[in-house]
């Protein structure tokens, strides 16, 4: 060992470390490059359906025709579970970081957490054998004693299979996302801030309203919009909950309910041949970029707090 | 029972009112009237024996005997706690039931889904249901063995792809990555999560026409669609438990004198290992029972296919998804196949996630000092 | 196998931020050497200078030259990391890698480095070590747990083994008592005591009992002023820095602590 003086003389940048960081790069450019080819390949296969005329886009004359009524879907259905969960989220994310003993609390995030892992494939069975005819009768007394404002106009299926089950599963299915984010901000809340509203005789609801809600106030925008980005794309339990149309209609307990993309591709895919795989290619495109912006601005909202709050 | 008292500091999670501290002894001005604690619950317990009483009295369901119920509590502990204390702490006392109604009602969902799928699927759970696929099957019999086998050969090649990509970007973010590239991965991998899942499958489906015609169909095209969903959540994952290896055992071994990337291999992913054993776990337990994007590029198919490269590949959501809502003429064997399908996907799905829990909890004390 | 250390016109920089200014010293071999002066003035940064540790942080660079048996650590064709094999290093908080047991903490530096070793030969070079650092008795019957078990100061003990294994021949300590209770630090003292026979040990240290105790000579840093870099302000045996410097700040410094 001591005799080193050469044996310190070595290539300066090691063949190891710059195969493992040149690795390292590599797997996240290949990242980017993913994420561009998403937007790429959707590009290049669903560029004809664009253009497509009315033997590719049924029932609709054209592609705007299609696309139209399906992108309306998408963001009524998408927006009902919104306004459904945010407000149930919040509670809950406040009843585990601020109500619920200490000891619980983590056990009883798990039990939100799971909700997120049941496979979307049997939210859409539980929301049509389950739910879907419990909530029949509700519709049944909207449609007889408010039937005059055109959201409940109906008629109601035996089934239930309308945009309200729909924003009742979607809404079901965001609440962990949007809870979990909750919490977590909840939780960051400095507990000097939260002591100081207490200190001025403040109860624990003025507390919350004073120090938590304006601590997490962009959090909870933020985590409401991952919520819609996942609501936008979420499939299987649409196709199977709805009974779908093309068409506009702000009628939630109808017969006839505007489909989504998600769930229109989901539904014509493995029949489409040709030019109508284009189109569905298309429309999912479409959605990618809906959804890309919300995603987007969703983070955007994200990090810009956290350069605010100095966190991370 | 202890003289009611209001205590002037009440710690979040505390619930009530505490009983006298040394502050509000003798002070009169700080004696206020409160609620005695058994208050919220006696109200609770009179609201709902007048539902149950209404109910029975007008013949409606359960539901809505919980409902009014809940409502009546509401009512009943703002007015009272008006009355007797003042307008702010009733505001706080109806607030605290709402958030407890809001949690209790996000465990409906829960609760009612586990029990719908169990009493529908236990029905279906046979050794023939394991053994068996659905070739030639008309009516009753077979059983979900191709799709079991679809599932795991997909979700495992989407494994083998993600895992080391994921947890490759995830070095060059906390190890290497500086400037504006690591930052625009990190921002992008967060949009990345977004992606809704049928996209990922369209993606694939355009990826793979391009080289093989139209119309293809393969389980590795459902693997690289799966692959696009997990990588963003096994990069997280790793991203936050790279993060948590002190900078202590780096120094400690570079100062060793062992190069960067041995110290990367042997140090720091050696003592993130359990942390990223869970999260890989939670990524499969999430992209497992991904229905859309198979449905697009993996397909649908009643025989065994071991070929991931060669033709269409059943799994277990999408056959659940088909099982229900093609069901063919006698429809109740089907759907009875469907519910046993959804009962072994949610079963893999529950098991995955303890597993996760386990390891995360059975070496986390470790990492720390 | 113990080398000496010269320093000639050392700057040592953290970005555009210049920490440790003009040091120019030699560090005798198979001798202790203590590095004093108040929080900040560089010391530290210092001696991770010694064995490039410094450039691990990203941006941090060095401006002269550092020999150690005439080569210097600082010449392009140098690889870091085949200098820190030869110029081990001691941290302020003992950091066992949580995962090996006491055993495969000792020979981490060959373990990490993939070196093909028997086991008897292996088996010696713990054993070795681990005696050289005072732990083979506390620990021989338990080489199999793990290194994150120990207390404090056995940990300590366990990573100066660490560093011993492989055979250094320039020893660099960083404050390694200071998370440690005073029958640890006596233990670690002693240890040093016992190491400068084969070892050239540099040791910065905030306690000036701890200096004046374990090491032979002394270099005094000093801030020039704030915002300024740190400098070498006086070097000498330490038996005449802490009864008689040269410098004015030296003495201030010392006889403060002392009161």
């Amino acid at each position: 060992m001591a005799d080193s003086s050469n044996e310190l003389t070595r290539p300066v940048k090691r063949l190891g470390d710059r195969i493992f960081s040149g690795t390292a790069l590599g797997a996240g450019v290949l990242i980017l490059v993913t994420l561009a080819g998403v937007g790429l390949f959707l590009t290049i296969e669903g560029l004809p359906g664009f253009t497509a005329d009315s033997s590719a886009t049924q029932p609709a004359d054209n592609f705007v025709g299609l696309a139209g009524p399906l992108v309306f879907g998408t963001v009524l259905s998408a927006t009902l579970a919104l306004m459904l969960a945010v407000p149930l989220a919040v509670g809950v994310a406040l009843f585990i970081s601020h109500y619920a003993p200490r000891r619980l609390s983590q056990g009883l995030g798990y039990l939100v957490d799971l909700l997120a892992a049941v496979p979307s494939v049997v939210y859409g069975l539980w929301g049509i054998i389950f739910l879907a005819p419990k909530l029949v009768p509700i519709y049944r007394w909207l449609e007889n004693n408010v039937g005059w404002i055109p959201f409940f106009s109906g008629p109601t299926l035996a089934s239930g299979r309308n945009m309200a089950t729909v924003a009742v599963v979607l809404a079901v299915m965001i609440l962990p996302i949007i809870t979990a984010i909750c919490r977590e901000i909840f939780l960051q809340t400095p507990t000097l801030h939260e002591e100081a509203a207490l200190a001025l005789g403040a109860t624990r609801w003025e507390m919350i309203r004073m120090a938590v809600f304006p601590y997490g106030r962009s959090g909870i925008v933020s985590a409401a919009m991952l919520g819609l980005g996942r609501a936008l794309g979420e499939t299987l339990a649409v196709t199977l909950v709805l009974s779908p149309a093309i068409l506009y209609s702000f009628n939630f307990i109808g017969a006839q309910n505007p489909s989504t993309i998600a769930s229109n591709i989901a539904l014509q895919f493995p029949e489409a041949s040709g030019l109508e795989v284009s189109v569905l290619i298309a429309t999912g495109l479409v959605l990618f970029l809906i959804t890309f912006v919300v995603n987007f601005a969703a983070r955007a909202v994200v990090n810009r707090r956290s350069e605010f709050s100095g966190a991370n | 029972m202890t003289p009611p008292t209001q205590t002037l500091k009440q710690r979040p999670g505390a619930d009530g009112p505490r009983g006298s501290g040394p502050l509000n002894t003798q002070d009169q001005a700080l004696h206020t009237r409160t609620l005695p604690r058994f208050a919220p619950l006696g109200l609770l317990a009179a609201a709902t024996a007048v539902s149950v009483g209404i109910s029975l009295a007008l013949g409606w369901n359960r539901a809505a005997m919980v409902v009014v119920a809940a409502i009546l509590y509401l009512v009943a502990i703002n007015l009272v706690s008006r009355s007797v204390e003042n307008g702010r702490r009733a505001t706080d006392r109806t607030v605290t039931g709402l958030v407890t109604i809001a949690f209790l009602i996000a465990l409906l969902p829960l609760t009612t889904l586990l029990y719908t799928v169990l009493s529908n699927g236990l029905g279906a759970l046979s050794g023939e249901f394991f053994s068996a696929s659905m070739r030639n099957i008309i009516g009753e019999g077979g059983g979900i063995y191709h799709a079991i086998w679809g599932t795991l050969i997909v979700t495992g090649l989407a494994t083998l792809m993600s895992v080391p990509i994921g947890v490759f970007t995830a070095i060059y973010l906390v190890e290497y990555g500086k400037g504006a590239l690591a930052r625009w991965i990190t921002f992008l991998v967060d949009v990345m999560t977004g992606i809704p899942s049928i996209v990922a499958g369209l993606f694939a489906y355009a990826l793979f026409v391009l080289f093989l015609g139209p119309g293809v169909r393969s389980g590795f095209g459902g693997a690289v669609a799966l692959s696009v969903l997990m990588v963003p959540v096994v990069v997280r994952a790793t991203e936050e438990m790279l993060k948590l290896v002190p900078n202590e055992l780096r120094e400690a071994s570079y100062a060793l004198g062992v190069p960067r990337w041995r110290t990367i291999v042997k140090v720091v992913l050696r003592t993130a290992s359990a942390g990223i054993a869970t999260g890989v776990t939670l990524a499969v337990a999430r992209v497992i029972g991904e229905t859309a994007p198979l449905l697009v590029i993996a397909g649908s198919t009643d025989s065994v296919n071991f070929n991931p490269f060669d033709g269409r590949m059943a799994t277990l959501p999408v056959f659940t998804f088909y099982a229900y809502s093609e069901p063919g003429v006698p429809a109740e064997f089907s759907v009875e196949r469907a519910w046993g399908a959804a009962l072994v996907l949610i079963l893999i799905v529950l098991v995955l996630n303890l597993i996760a829990r386990l390891i995360s909890r059975a070496y986390s004390p470790k990492t720390g000092r | 196998m113990a080398k000496s250390i010269d320093v000639t016109d050392l700057d040592i920089y953290y970005g555009d931020f210049k920490a440790v200014e003009d040091v120019n010293v030699t560090i005798p071999a198979k001798q202790v050497t203590a590095f004093i002066g108040p929080s900040g003035c560089g010391k530290s940064t210092f001696l991770r200078a010694l064995n490039r540790m410094h450039e691990v942080i990203p941006g941090a660079y060095v401006d002269g030259k550092v020999l150690v048996d005439g080569q210097d650590l600082y010449a392009v064709e140098v690889d870091p990391v085949a200098v820190r094999r030869q110029v081990g290093m001691v941290f302020q908080r003992p950091n066992p890698f949580p995962t090996m047991s006491i055993y495969e903490n000792v020979i981490a530096g060959m373990r990490l480095n993939n070196k093909k070793m028997k086991k008897s030969e292996a088996d010696d070079v713990v054993e070795s070590a681990l005696r050289a650092a005072d732990l083979w008795g506390e620990v021989n019957e338990r080489l199999a747990r793990p290194g994150s078990g120990l207390s404090g100061g056995q940990q300590q003990r366990l990573c100066i083994a660490r560093a011993i294994a492989v055979q250094p021949q320039v020893l660099l300590m960083d404050e390694p008592c200071s998370a440690l209770d005073p029958i640890s630090t006596s233990a670690i003292e002693d240890l040093i005591h016992e190491l400068k026979a084969n070892y050239t040990i540099v040791i910065v240290t905030h306690n000036m009992q701890q200096a004046a105790r374990v090491s032979d000579d002394t270099a005094f840093f000093n801030l020039v002023g704030t915002g300024k870099p740190g400098r070498l302000i006086e070097f000498g045996e330490t038996r005449k820095i802490f009864s008689n410097p040269d410098e004015k700040a030296t003495e201030d410094y010392i006889s403060g602590r002392f009161g």
